[in-house]
């Protein structure tokens, strides 16, 4: 298990005067044993009265994780900024034109969603044309400074803090290394259950009920294009539970994506070519772990033959007309439309066993999908992925309503769009986190088999100012 | 001085092997706790008492006593070759004697007898006094009985007068400890354990290999048997080569387990089998410390089983943490900067809660080969053939597909081995009784998994 980097000011070894770490048991210098030492109880970290012990020690299924702090929606754009270029060089000017970026679309028929969905797609005779998916005409307004970006959802993996109440046993304190000093149970990290609301979209993940730990990650903010209109980006990743450490590789990817969208979009980067960056550099972000194993050299020398660290990706950029979705693995988009007459649709298709199965016209879905190897990924960042093949779609729909980013945490209970549309409440657009709990809620109260994660965030991006309360 | 303690303390690592994951009420968990010290130096006094500490030239070790045990009953003159084996060892263990180490010689029959330096005292050592000692080694004779218990009542006063950090014995017999009774030797032993550490041996083939090893094991030292006596003199210097490498007393391994749980059991795996679970000393509420004697640049494997309260699917709960301590008089302990943490994760998985972790199934394995040689030998000892032949024979099996190579030839030497793999062996008609007692004295050796 990992070492969390604790928060709390750091004390000094009353042996030698070293700094020493709030968590720790004893001096790295001199090796005294600081529990035995009577000043302990003035060691911040030690008094159990300290606010940020609660939240950090938040159950699952608990209140609220802290979110990021409110940005104003494009509060921070400089008046006169800088003229962009002339505009994206990858996008073509008429509408109904050849694809956007030679990476576009997905790489089978498209999504199995009824042609008649209130989504107008790309999938149809012409896999290759986006029929609605024109270049924004605003995109070549000034380009504005990226607004204040939230925080990053997602703080790495940690403990309740030394010294805090057991949630188990409710009688043990929670010793340095995150357990339980009288009956050992493992306090809940943060990571089992976040949420984070920014502005108009919000997320949650939760470790889910079977497992142990909380592979999937999520990363969300907003910002806004070049002329101003506001873009929201969520990004949704789940570890690959058979390779090392999938928890870090989705924090890594869901951050590094998030980041690289958040600052290529208000340079005026086209949407989906940003998406299309941000999936690389994701991609780069995890394979980065595989060379930096944790702890000693011992450590790797007696496990040599774990797998790189490995995870999905799904990921949404919503603008004033625009939904860009990306993905690699079995992470899933569903655009349910506001008007619930208006058939709903999943706007990914999964880099899995049974997908490959169907597309090459080998098995019929059910088929397909009844089989042990469905959930068999054959698509994933990491080190050891054999080729990293991003996948990207844009969208214009023609009506209002919300995109769920998901993990097969939350699909697994709600596969097809109609399933979908039926468990996101109706006011979803105007309370995301609610909506995004809801769904969580789905997952668990269903038998919560895997991690779940989902974001939610209406389409189309609401204005400046609006947003969720 | 901070600095300086950190630089020259022997550097205790913890490893641990296990399975964490069991099935949904599964309860019982195992794990292999591999300690190493290494980078020695010389922080034992610094441990326990400060104001002994001071700094060591380089390649020198803690303050030391060692007070060697030489049985000297009359059957060590039959033949005589066994007295003259036992001084020459001797005075080879006081060749090798560090400068500075305090030492004393102890000549052991029915009652002990101080043979150097006499007066209730110990010798220092250096090139004046190593020749005092072998000199007064001249003058030891053999007549008289056995009562090992005097011998070791002896050396604990004598090592107890010095004022040093490692106290170690050797003690040599020949025979059975017939001058006394075994509750004696027993409550000796008792009194003895955590003031000092020693080593057994056992030369000839007269003497009992219970009461050899139960020595060993009491006071954390090792046991073996001598058959021949002229290989006594290498013997006594290795011995007391790994002696002057000690570097620092009454370790013990300390085991935090949560509430609820119970401890199954705790044994040394590696090098040798020896069972700790019941010299368990309780050292706070949720925690126990069990001796493992003196260190040197070593490392042992702790086989650790613990029975826990289950969870539910997907909690994860810390069954047991493991550390090094040094007990202090008052209470207290001295912590010796390394843990482990054995852990416990429910899972629906079957694939994962249903392996076995290599290192414990080897280990598992290591000790049941221990428990099939000696209940084989003793059901020999008794008479029964057939109980004998099929322990002995599956004693085969698990030494030959664990690897234990030095116990498969010894146990050739006591059963002719028909098939190893399927453990199918006959009792050989004539053995050798020092054969079945080196089987038996060195059925507790292990060996490490085959990396």
């Amino acid at each position: 298990m990992s070492q969390m980097p604790r928060q709390a000011a750091r004390p000094l070894c009353p042996g030698c005067a070293e700094p020493v770490e709030a968590g720790d048991r004893f001096c790295g210098a001199c090796g005294l044993e600081l529990s035995a030492v009577p000043e302990r109880a003035a060691d911040p970290v030690d008094a159990a009265g300290s606010p940020t012990i609660v939240m950090n020690g938040a159950p699952p299924g608990g209140g609220p994780a802290a979110p990021g702090p409110p940005a104003p929606y494009g509060a921070a754009l400089p008046p006169g900024a800088p003229p962009p270029p002339a505009g994206p060089p990858m996008v073509p000017s008429p509408p109904a034109g050849p694809p956007l970026a030679p990476q576009a679309g997905p790489p089978y028929a498209g999504p199995p969603a009824p042609a008649s969905s209130g989504v107008p797609q790309a999938r149809g005779q012409e896999p290759d044309e986006y029929l609605l998916q024109e270049p924004d005409p605003r995109m070549s307004t000034p380009a504005p400074e990226p607004g204040p970006l939230p925080a990053p959802a997602g703080a790495p993996d940690g403990a309740a803090p030394d010294g805090a109440l057991c949630v188990a046993c409710r009688t043990g304190r929670v010793d340095g290394d995150g357990y339980c000093e009288n009956c050992g149970h493992a306090q809940p990290r943060e990571r089992d259950h976040m949420e984070q609301e920014c502005g108009p979209l919000a997320a949650v993940s939760d470790r889910g009920l079977r497992h142990h730990r909380n592979e999937d990650a999520f990363g969300v903010g907003r910002t806004a294009l070049p002329d101003g209109t506001p873009a929201a980006v969520a990004i949704v990743c789940d570890g690959v539970s058979s390779a090392t450490r999938p928890d870090e590789a989705s924090l890594a990817a869901s951050r590094a994506a998030r980041e690289t969208l958040l600052d290529a979009l208000p340079r005026g980067t086209h949407p989906q070519q940003a998406m299309h960056d941000a999936i690389v550099a994701a991609a780069r972000a995890v394979d980065a772990l595989a060379g930096a194993a944790p702890g000693t050299a011992e450590a790797r020398e007696h496990a040599p033959h774990q797998n790189a660290p490995a995870c999905t990706l799904v990921g949404a950029v919503v603008t004033a007309g625009l939904l860009v979705v990306g993905w690699v693995g079995d992470s899933r988009v569903y655009w349910v439309p506001a008007d619930r007459s208006a058939p709903p649709a999943r706007l990914t298709e999964d880099d899995s066993w049974a997908a490959q199965m169907v597309a090459a016209g080998l098995m019929s879905e059910a088929e397909a999908y009844a089989d042990e190897r469905a959930h068999a990924i054959t698509g994933w960042l990491g080190a050891d992925a054999y080729e990293l093949d991003p996948h990207t779609a844009s969208y214009r729909p023609d009506r209002a309503g919300v995109v769920v980013v998901c993990t097969d945490g939350l699909w697994n209970y709600a596969e097809s769009a109609g399933e979908m549309a039926e468990i996101v409440p109706a006011d979803a657009a105007a309370r995301p986190l609610h909506a995004a709990r809801v769904l969580v809620g789905h997952a668990l109260d269903g038998g919560g088999h895997d991690n779940v994660t989902v974001a939610v965030v209406p389409f189309p991006a609401p204005p400046q100012g609006a947003g969720s309360a | 001085m901070a600095n300086f303690s950190k630089s020259n303390a022997p550097r205790f690592s913890v490893d641990v092997y296990q399975n964490e994951y069991l099935p949904e009420g599964g309860r019982e968990v195992n794990a292999i706790v591999t300690v190493t010290a290494t980078g020695g130096g010389t922080v034992g006094g610094a441990v326990t008492a400060p104001h002994r500490y001071a700094p060591h030239a380089p390649g020198r070790g803690p303050a030391a006593a060692v007070a060697v045990m030489v049985d000297c009953s009359g059957s060590m003159d039959h033949p005589p070759a066994k007295m003259r084996g036992a001084r020459d060892a001797t005075a080879a263990a006081v060749d090798t004697l560090r400068d500075g180490v305090r030492f004393c010689v102890i000549g052991g029959t029915h009652v002990a007898k101080e043979v150097y330096p006499g007066g209730g005292r110990l010798a220092v050592a250096d090139a004046t006094t190593r020749e005092q000692a072998k000199l007064a080694l001249r003058r030891l004779t053999a007549g008289g009985g056995t009562a090992i218990g005097t011998w070791l009542r002896l050396a604990d006063r004598l090592l107890a007068s010095a004022d040093v950090e490692i106290r170690h014995g050797i003690l040599l017999t020949d025979g059975r400890n017939e001058h006394e009774s075994p509750e004696d030797l027993r409550a000796t032993l008792d009194a003895c354990a955590g003031r000092f550490t020693c080593d057994a041996r056992g030369v000839g083939t007269d003497w009992e290999v219970k009461e050899v090893t139960a020595v060993a094991s009491a006071l954390l030292g090792t046991a073996d048997i001598v058959a021949d006596p002229a290989g006594l003199a290498a013997d006594f210097a290795r011995m007391m080569e790994t002696a002057m490498g000690k570097e620092v007393a009454d370790v013990a391994l300390r085991l935090w387990t949560p509430a609820g749980s119970t401890v199954k059991f705790v044994k040394q795996v590696a090098p040798t089998v020896e069972e700790l679970t019941g010299r368990r000393t309780e050292a706070t509420a949720r925690a126990g410390d069990y001796p493992t004697g003196s260190w040197g640049d070593e490392s042992r494997d702790y086989h650790v089983c613990v029975d826990v309260p289950p969870a539910g699917l997907g909690q994860e709960m810390l069954a047991a943490r493991v550390s090094l301590v040094v007990p202090r008089p008052d209470g207290t302990a001295h912590p010796l900067g390394a843990q482990g943490l054995v852990r416990a994760v429910w899972t629906d998985d079957l694939a994962a809660s249903t392996s076995l972790n290599a290192q414990v199934a080897h280990y598992t394995g290591q000790a049941e080969l221990a428990r099939a040689v000696q209940e084989g030998l003793e059901l020999r000892k008794a008479g029964d053939r057939d109980g004998a032949t099929a322990r002995l024979g599956r004693a085969v099996q698990l030494a030959g597909s664990s690897g234990n190579a030095d116990t498969a030839k010894l146990l050739a030497k006591v059963v002719d081995v028909v098939d190893a793999a399927a453990g199918t062996v006959r009792l050989k008609a004539k053995v050798e009784e020092a054969d079945e007692m080196t089987l038996e004295t060195r059925s507790t050796k292990t060996v490490r998994v085959k990396k």
